[in-house]
């Protein structure tokens, strides 16, 4: 059994704005069983932050508890972390992005620790839009105590050595928009051509940004009659359409025709285009992703790709006005303003 | 791409570089991890069955199979595995093994095979045949066997003790020495009705450059080869103080080094070409320089400078590299006044030749236009089908491990001659491909990859060892150094195994793959579209693509073998043993097999 990855890597692997490669984003060696999705996802971050030019030092990853929230630890090694309490993760993201917004912040959560126990957590996070990125780790179970159903196992799935689930599953991108999320996708582990870009997309939006990525336990829930399984997804995955994303800095029209898709400028100048898009979904329009969401459902598909995107969000701090340094850089000048400012704000009251 | 034919032997053989590389394929990550397992006797074995000659060619090889080394390209300014000088270590540590030597049938099969020449492609073919009960004749001018080892390559690299050693063992087997035995004709060999005859008889002849002045310098002049000879055989003892060897070669190297040992003080090679340009191994060079001899590039010789009758130095002209737009090189006076330097002697090291004066022209054997004997590349075996070359006297001058290698060969094309077989049917390598799994995530090599930077050979202090020309200057790892060298290999022959019906595609490989050197994707027609489509970049086009045949997604797995670290992570994270670490042996087959 190898504890430790070797050293070398591709002696020409590509450097990125700032010098750095894929492997300067790399974490520990994973303890996760051989197989398992969640590396998969794990592979898709350091790809994605790698392409986004991220330094290490201004991303904060946090999870809470299982499998998929052991996962920061093998990605992002050069990064702030935060491991917390089983479904609490949202809540302590928070008080870090009140503390300091000029990080990125990546949740890392599982379907047990975001659809059962956390999920009051994770409902409140959306409602204020937090700016952050969320990403599940959806394998339908509680892997890391041993396959029991999650929340979001469908009606009628058998996990390894379960019965088939009696009840009804929760949608994460379904109650996501309902709860007014602004950036809405899911994916698959086993698809990084779809996974890299929607998470490069995640980081550049302003708000909360839930990626829902089915990510099979191999251990657990990997057998046939499981709707979480490789096979099963495989076969019953539908894209939106595809999704590439394109840094601000390069020009938009470098690699596209003009009319041959839709083009969302994000937040911070970069671009998505959008191409081959779901005839029926606009994923610009709420009631139009809820539709398609539930329609893809019902004929037993699982809706992939970007559902849903508020170019216009408003993130908590834009809804709050807060401070627009980080709290740990005011002084005492800019906290203790001195009598007269406090006079003007008294007699402003009067 | 069609998906690769792993059942064809060569593809896995291509992986494990080094042997390769070897003219003898040497199984060499089999032997290092012996070395590693403190398993000496095992280690030198395996050498002594593809090479014949460790303990020698630990000390002297020309280690083709080090610039080969996966491990010199796995990362920037990272070095090959000393692969040469563990094999030394497996010599120098192993008990006495001649109990492990083959067995000599006392009944002989009633052929009778002449080899003339007793160098290391004679000693090979010996080696091969004697076990099978053949009866063997050996010829050489020289009073013992070994050839040019034991002319040529001087003590301060092989000690007298492991050049016997190792010829010993060979002619032990019961060979027919006929020592100090010039042969002058090839016609009286064969009407000795042998069943076959071997020419091992080397290049022997060296260079003269006939420049002005020569004749009047006369002994001050002498030929490289002719003079380490001379040394080796104690007939020449001293030289003089200024001394000039002419030629960047390692025989160049061997003249200069041997001259400070007697008594040269002022010892200089002068050669043509750019420093970067010489022959000489760049360790050969290292050792000379490390010797205190300086070696003066982009000098042509021009003439002998005779004052009263007697040499007094040479004259050289500066010169200046220039290459056209084909790359190919050009020496061009730089327009300089010419160089003089001071000589008592000079000895000449610019190239050999092949010289067969011996062999009468009317008895079946074809030469060509360059005076070479025709013969067939892979049989060694020439016009007169009784009639076999290897070494030095097949296609000019090389190198000991490549004597061997045809030895090898012209061994297996004797014996299939000789039981009137068709020659050219070459037997095929015997190959081996086993699982090294031992549990969930074991294996039974030591798949981690060390960090260690290449371990240094440590030498005798330099004072003594310019004192005494016998005393050998590397002092060889000592069992710790050794280890911890063998450690550095990367166990390429431990090969990863794809079998694409197990896989789910869940990428934990490719996530997993330390040096990125695993991707699924789409196939492609050409293998250059192929490459392009790669997770990194792969345009190592020495190394092959594997691919497999399609998976469910209609993707292929490829995989670069460039730079695969043999850590068999891919294999640990694969939930389905897609992956398997499986050993591959490859050997090829020696005479009689
Ligand atoms: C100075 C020098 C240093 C070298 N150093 C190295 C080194 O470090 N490593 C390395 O791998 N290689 C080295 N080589 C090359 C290596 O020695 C030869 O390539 C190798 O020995 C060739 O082996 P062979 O069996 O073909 O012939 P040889 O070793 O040349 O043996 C041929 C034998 O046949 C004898 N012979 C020739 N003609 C007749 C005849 N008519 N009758 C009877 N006997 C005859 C010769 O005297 C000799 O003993 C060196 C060569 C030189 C010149
Ligand atoms: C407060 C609390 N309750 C219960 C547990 C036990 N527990 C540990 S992990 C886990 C479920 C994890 O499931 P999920 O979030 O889906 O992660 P996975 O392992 O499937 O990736 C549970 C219930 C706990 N650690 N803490
Ligand atoms: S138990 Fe399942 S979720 Fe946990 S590491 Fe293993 S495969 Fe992954
Ligand atoms: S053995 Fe497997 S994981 Fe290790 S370098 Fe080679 S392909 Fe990559
Ligand atoms: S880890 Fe195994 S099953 Fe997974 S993609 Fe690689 S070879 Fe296929
Ligand atoms: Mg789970």
């Amino acid at each position: 059994m190898s504890y430790q990855i070797p050293k070398f890597r591709h002696p020409d692997l590509p450097v990125n704005e700032l010098g750095y490669t894929r492997a300067d984003y790399e974490g520990a060696i994973s303890t996760l069983c051989a197989g398992c999705g969640h590396d998969s996802i794990s592979g898709s971050i350091v790809r994605a932050c790698h392409e986004l030019n991220l330094e290490p030092h201004r991303i904060a990853k946090l999870s809470g508890i299982g499998c998929s929230s052991k996962a920061p630890t093998y990605f992002l090694g050069k990064s702030h972390g935060f491991n917390s309490v089983h479904g609490r993760m949202p809540s302590v993201v928070t008080g870090a992005a009140m503390g300091n917004r000029d990080l990125l912040y990546l949740g890392v959560s599982g379907d047990g620790d975001t659809a059962s126990i956390g999920m009051g957590q994770f409902a409140h996070a959306i409602r204020r839009n937090l700016n952050m990125v969320y990403i599940v780790m959806n394998n339908g179970c509680y892997g890391l105590t041993k396959g029991q159903d999650s929340a979001t196992a469908d009606e009628g799935s058998a996990s390894k050595k379960g019965d088939p689930n009696p009840f009804s599953a929760i949608d994460l991108p379904g109650l996501a928009l309902q709860l007014g999320a602004t950036f809405v996708a899911r994916s698959f582990s086993g698809d990084k051509g779809q996974l890299v870009p929607l998470i490069k997309a995640a980081m550049s939006h302003r708000g909360f940004a839930l990626i829902d990525v089915v990510s099979p336990c191999v251990t657990f829930n990997n057998n046939a009659g499981s709707t979480k399984s490789y096979e099963f997804v495989r076969e019953h995955a539908e894209a939106t359409g595809t999704v590439d994303f394109v840094p601000m800095r390069e020009e938009i029209t470098a690699h596209y025709a003009p009319g041959t898709g839709t083009e969302v400028t994000l937040h911070d100048g970069s671009v998505l285009h959008l191409e081959k898009l779901d005839e029926e979904l606009d994923p610009f329009d709420r009631l139009s992703a809820m539709v398609a969401i539930e329609k893809h459902r019902a004929a037993g598909e699982i809706l992939t790709g970007l559902i849903y995107i508020d170019k216009d969000s408003r993130d908590l701090h834009d809804v709050l006005e807060t401070s627009r340094r980080p709290l740990n850089t005011l002084t005492e000048e800019d906290l203790c303003p001195g009598n007269k400012v406090l006079a003007n704000i008294n007699s402003s009251l009067r | 791409m069609k998906p690769t034919d792993i059942s064809n032997p060569e593809y896995f053989h291509k992986v494990v570089d080094c042997q390769y590389a070897c003219p003898a394929h040497t199984p060499v990550p089999e032997y290092i991890r012996l070395i590693a397992a403190g398993r000496y006797d095992d280690a030198y074995m395996i050498n002594w069955e593809s090479n014949v000659f460790p303990g020698i060619l630990g000390r002297t090889c020309d280690r083709p199979c080090e610039p080969a080394c996966r491990r010199g390209r796995i990362a920037k300014g990272e070095e090959p595995v000393a692969i040469c000088r563990l094999k030394r270590v497996a010599a120098d540590n192993k008990m006495d093994i001649r109990a492990r030597l083959p067995k000599i049938p006392e009944k002989k099969n009633g052929k009778r095979i002449a080899l003339i020449g007793a160098g290391p492609a004679s000693l090979t073919v010996a080696r091969d045949l004697m076990p099978l009960g053949y009866s063997i004749d050996i010829y050489d001018n020289q009073h013992a066997g070994g050839g040019m080892m034991r002319s040529q390559i001087p003590s301060f690299r092989l000690p007298g003790e492991v050049l016997d050693e190792e010829v010993n063992y060979i002619l032990d087997m019961g060979v027919v020495s006929f020592f100090n035995t010039e042969v002058d004709s090839l016609k009286e060999v064969l009407d000795k009705d042998y069943d076959a005859v071997f020419v091992g008889t080397g290049a022997p002849r060296g260079k003269l450059l006939q420049l002005p002045g020569l004749e009047e310098a006369g002994k001050q002049v002498h030929i490289g080869i002719e003079w380490l000879a001379s040394v080796a055989f104690e007939h020449t003892e001293s030289i003089g103080k200024r001394v000039l060897v002419l030629g960047g070669g390692n025989t160049a190297m061997d003249c200069c080094r041997t001259s400070r040992r007697l008594g040269g003080e002022d010892v200089r090679v002068v050669v043509r070409s750019p420093f970067a340009d010489m022959k000489a191994s760049p360790w050969e060079k290292e050792d000379a320089m490390h010797e205190g001899i300086p070696i003066y590039d982009n000098h042509t010789p021009k003439e002998f400078v005779i004052e009263d009758g007697k040499m007094t130095g040479m004259l050289f002209e500066k010169v200046e590299a220039v290459y056209d737009e084909n790359g190919k090189r050009s020496l061009v006076p730089t327009g300089e006044d010419l160089v003089f330097m001071p000589a008592d002697e000079v000895l000449m090291a610019i190239g050999q030749e092949n010289s067969f004066p011996w062999i009468e022209r009317d008895i079946g054997i074809d030469f060509d236009k360059w005076d070479m004997p025709v013969l067939d590349a892979t049989t060694f075996q020439s016009s007169n089908p009784r009639v076999f070359f290897g070494g030095d006297a097949a296609f000019g001058p090389e190198n000991v491990i490549t004597a061997v290698a045809q030895g090898h060969q012209a061994a297996v094309s004797i014996d299939l001659f000789c039981r009137g077989e068709d020659v050219s049917q070459r037997p095929d390598p015997y190959t081996n491909l086993v699982s090294q799994k031992m549990g969930i995530h074991e294996w039974s090599y030591d798949n981690s990859v060390e960090n260690d930077p290449r371990y240094v050979v440590p030498l005798a202090p330099l004072e003594e060892t310019l004192r005494n020309r016998k005393l050998e200057v590397e002092l060889g790892f000592d069992q710790d150094t050794g280890f911890k060298e063998a450690e550095r290999c990367l166990n390429c022959d431990v090969q990863t195994v794809f079998d694409a019906p197990r896989c789910i595609e869940c990428d934990a490989c490719v996530d997993v793959c330390p040096t990125d050197c695993i991707t699924f994707t789409e196939n492609a027609e050409e293998e250059e579209a192929l490459r392009q489509r790669l997770n990194a970049p792969a345009g190592n086009l020495a190394q092959d693509l594997y691919v497999s045949t399609e998976l469910p997604t209609r993707r292929v797995m490829v995989k670069d073998e460039n730079v695969c670290l043999h850590c068999g992570l891919c294999a640990e994270r694969c939930p389905t043993t897609a992956w398997d670490m499986q050993k591959f042996l490859y050997s090829v087959t020696k005479a009689g097999l």
